[in-house]
């Protein structure tokens, strides 16, 4: 097991080095350097004057050398320009490096550099940020896991039955729902006058400080939504499963009542699969929040990503994208390593 | 003109009893799922006579109610729809005259279930799913549009107005609204209002259904395309071959999807010639696919696998290099003279990040199913004969993973619908300009605390697709499992 888990590791790091790699090198692209340049120093700039103003902030050093400084496994650049003004990496922007600037200032040193939209550091960008979208995400798992567990449990229960079919077409109709689609029409029915039923705020903003069942409600069932439909068809196949396993007939012919053997016989083991379903979605519910925060101006994490991109703000896009990476990878592993313990028929050796 | 409202003079009649009859199937539908959970299972009881009992008491009685009020709100939807077919203009409101714009595609509905049904024990797996009530109510819902796309892109017929032209006056025009006196346009009114520059609603969203009916299930062949080429021998092979690609899969699937669009969809990017280069790389699956395909075959008749050969590839290729040879761009090498297709930058950019997001997933499918097909005595049986690898994968292998995939296909047409609306919606890759769902719900969304109507038409009509290419599938799985 150990060695399993050292193994994920490995590959997991790989794969984060590798993605990082991708996003800086895309990042860093001259076309987008040049509009860098441009939006950061005067949008007027002769195509000369980009160049040195690239040269002289260390933009137009080879892309691996960057990556290693950015990654903090090579030293940060010292360049002076031609008109004397001596820029570092490491330097605090505006100051020249002295004896007291460290060589090494990257992530793994913990800097994250500063982000160029909203002129501020990274990691405190990124700390608030993740903050706010971890309350909604609370929010959203706390109504999305037992929403679709009850409907899968209670359609898979029994198969085949009026209330088996009515629930699935509901799944259906929620994963064929995209959270643009979902939240254009609730904000439409439940937040303007039109159809008379406006009990919720099209927005989100409020609910960045304060958040109330009203401000709040809306952005979660969206999220929660499009989610809820895919894991309660995999709770429900795995129940049907369950359902018509031998132990099930056995404790049926036991005459055990139907609401025990659902209960105390089939539930547990057919939780196993929805965990890892649910597991695996988290990258998919990165999507829905980033959708989500958009249209209800929620500003949290999906919302910076949206500023970050648009705006090819190198240094907070690429913070953004080790978080999310991150996130993905470690749910990966959770859910290989929580399989193992969960079922009792793998064993890794 | 005057106004139309919704309904029209139908609806003075006809909404009182429709409306009462949707509150009392909705009460009856609530009313048998509580009684469900309640109530034993039903026993098949004989009865004296020979009949088999249904269930009884108050809940059959309501089960019965939910049946026959859903049959009769079913028969007023079709009473709404025909009722503004035989009415004369404007008597039967926005839904009648929007019915009326859809006659053709009434037709061909109408003579596709016909021919279908008459002739479903002899269409294989299609005709099966016209004994699936969920499988027909989604093809219904995929054929709409997709009728509506060719009737529309092709002949020109369903829409009212320009999908670009403004008419001053109808900013943001209720649904309904008459065109203001004096305008030389044919048709007297915007059906479904006009959005934020004053354009008609309804023919936006019929016209956005032929770039969406165009790149969606042409964008999910081309994944299945990349994944079944990588995916066999991964799954046939295993080894080192299948580490690496596995890892390349796994790598592109951890990317967050939105953040790989801004990435490659950016004008900056697309300057630099990245897509061009991704498209060259992925576009080429196809002609390795069919290249194989027919050499695995036909490599001991020599002469038909030449003639057969050239025949596939040739037009191909001149369609591959015409594709991904764009005037402008960096990767320019066919001549101007040769290129058949000129494919707008913008959705080619959008053509690809949907092609590359897509086909891990179907990589890892086929991966999966290979590794679960290689084992069955076919492929031992194929493998003592002595036939190729090739062969054997592409011939043994693949036919025999045709149900999951089939039925995946549907499901992944639906996914890149909604990828593509997700583009539209984050302004990427399409222009702004452009009918497309997703760029039209962006557009309405602006407003949308405001003016609700030119967000919605688009978004039920994204849902309505997917919904039905979902419960496509969804019969089609269950069709396939029968045997």
């Amino acid at each position: 097991m150990g060695l399993f888990i050292l193994r994920r590791l490995g590959v997991m790091i790989l794969t984060a080095l590798c993605l990082t790699f991708i996003v800086f090198w895309l990042t860093n692209l001259f076309p987008n350097l040049e509009k860098l340049a441009k939006t950061q120093g005067n949008a007027r700039m002769s195509d000369e004057a980009v160049v040195s103003w690239l040269e002289n902030r260390g933009y137009s050093q080879p892309t691996l050398v960057k990556y290693g400084e950015w990654l903090g496994v090579l030293p940060g650049y010292v360049i002076e320009a031609a008109d004397g003004t001596v820029r570092g990496r490491c330097a605090p922007s505006g100051t020249a490096p002295d004896d007291t600037t460290a060589t090494f200032c990257g992530v793994l040193q913990g800097d994250w550099g500063q982000s160029t939209v909203f002129r501020d550091d990274v990691s405190s960008i990124i700390g608030t940020r993740l903050g706010l979208t971890g309350k909604l995400m609370g929010f959203v798992l706390l109504l999305m896991i037992p929403g679709a567990l009850i409907i899968g449990v209670l359609a898979g229960m029994r198969e085949g039955s009026r209330l088996d079919r009515s629930l699935s077409t509901v799944s259906i109709i929620s994963t064929a729902t995209p959270e643009y689609v979902s939240g254009v029409v609730f904000i439409a029915v439940f937040a303007t006058g039109t159809f008379g039923m406006q009990w919720f705020k099209g927005t989100a903003t409020s609910a960045m400080d304060d958040a109330t069942f009203e401000n709040i409600f809306l952005p979660v069932l969206t999220i929660a939504l499009y989610g809820m439909g895919y894991i309660a068809r995999m709770t429900r196949a795995s129940m049907t499963e369950v359902m018509n396993a031998q132990f099930i007939r056995t404790a049926r012919l036991k005459g055990v009542s139907f609401p025990n053997i659902v209960l105390k016989h089939a539930l547990r083991n057919a939780l196993i699969a929805p965990f890892t379903v649910i597991m695996l979605q988290f990258p998919w519910l990165l999507n829905g929040v980033v959708i989500v925060e958009t249209l209800f101006n929620y500003k949290g994490f999906g919302w910076t990503l949206v500023q970050a991109a648009s705006n090819n703000d190198i240094e907070l896009l690429l913070g953004v994208s080790v978080v999310s990476v991150v996130v993905v990878l470690v749910t990966q592993l959770i859910s290989d390593i929580g399989y193992v313990f969960l079922n009792p028929r793998i064993r890794i050796s | 003109m005057e106004m139309l409202s919704w309904t029209g003079s139908l609806g003075t009649l006809l909404n009182p009893v429709a409306t009462a009859h949707f509150i009392a199937f909705a009460v009856a539908l609530v009313a048998q799922i509580t009684m469900g959970f309640f109530a034993a299972e039903v026993k098949l009881q004989a009865n004296t006579d020979g009949t088999l009992m249904k269930r009884g008491g108050a809940l059959g009685l309501v089960e019965n109610a939910v049946k026959w009020l859903f049959l009769v709100l079913v028969v007023v939807v079709v009473i709404y729809v025909v009722g503004g077919l035989l009415m004369p203009y404007g008597k039967a409101g926005i839904i009648g005259e929007m019915s009326k714009r859809f006659i053709p595609v009434w037709i061909a509905l109408v003579a596709t279930f016909t021919v279908s049904i008459i002739f479903k024990r002899k269409l294989g797996l299609y005709g099966k799913l016209f004994d699936s009530m969920i499988g027909m109510i989604g093809f219904t819902l995929v054929m709409f549009w997709v009728f509506t796309a060719i009737f529309v892109g092709v002949f020109d017929l369903i829409a009212t107005h320009d999908p670009l032209s403004q008419i001053s006056g109808l900013k943001n025009a209720k649904p309904g609204v008459a065109l203001p006196e004096g305008s030389e346009e044919l048709y007297a009114n915007y059906l479904l209002g006009g959005d934020n520059l004053a354009r008609d609603i309804f023919s936006r969203m019929v016209q956005g259904s032929v770039i969406v009916i165009m790149i969606a299930p042409l964008a999910t062949i081309f994944a299945f395309m990349v994944g079944i080429t990588l995916g066999l021998p991964a799954g046939y092979f295993g080894g080192r071959l299948d580490t690496i690609l596995s890892f390349l899969a796994n790598l592109i699937l951890a990317f967050p999807v939105i953040l790989l669009f801004y990435l490659l969809v950016t004008p900056e990017i697309v300057a630099t010639g990245l897509p061009n280069y991704m498209a060259s790389f992925l576009f080429i699956f196809p002609l390795v696919f069919f290249g194989v395909l027919i050499n695995s075959r036909f490599y001991t008749q020599p002469k038909r696998n030449r003639v057969l050969l050239a025949v596939v590839l040739v037009p191909l290729a001149v369609v591959y290099l015409s594709v991904i040879s764009q005037t402008g761009s960096p990767l320019h090498i066919w001549p101007a003279a040769l290129d058949l297709i000129d494919i707008p930058g913008g959705i080619l950019v959008v053509f690809v990040s949907v092609v590359f997001v897509n086909s891990p997933t179907v990589f890892r499918i086929v991966r999966g199913l290979a590794l679960d097909i290689k084992t069955r005595d076919y492929v031992a049986a194929a493998q003592t004969r002595g036939e190729g690898t090739w062969y054997i994968m592409l011939w043994e292998i693949l036919p025999n993973a045709r149900g999951p995939l089939i039925v995946d296909f549907c499901l992944r047409i639906g996914y890149t619908t909604i990828l593509l609306g997700t583009l539209g919606f984050f302004g990427l890759g399409l222009p702004p300009e452009s009918p497309d769902w997703g760029s039209t719900i962006n557009e309405g969304r602006k407003l949308l605390l405001i003016y609700v109507h030119p967000a919605m038409p688009p978004a039920i009509a994204l849902l309505s697709m997917v919904l039905g290419l979902n419960l496509l599938a969804d019969g089609l799985r269950e069709e396939s499992l029968k045997d």
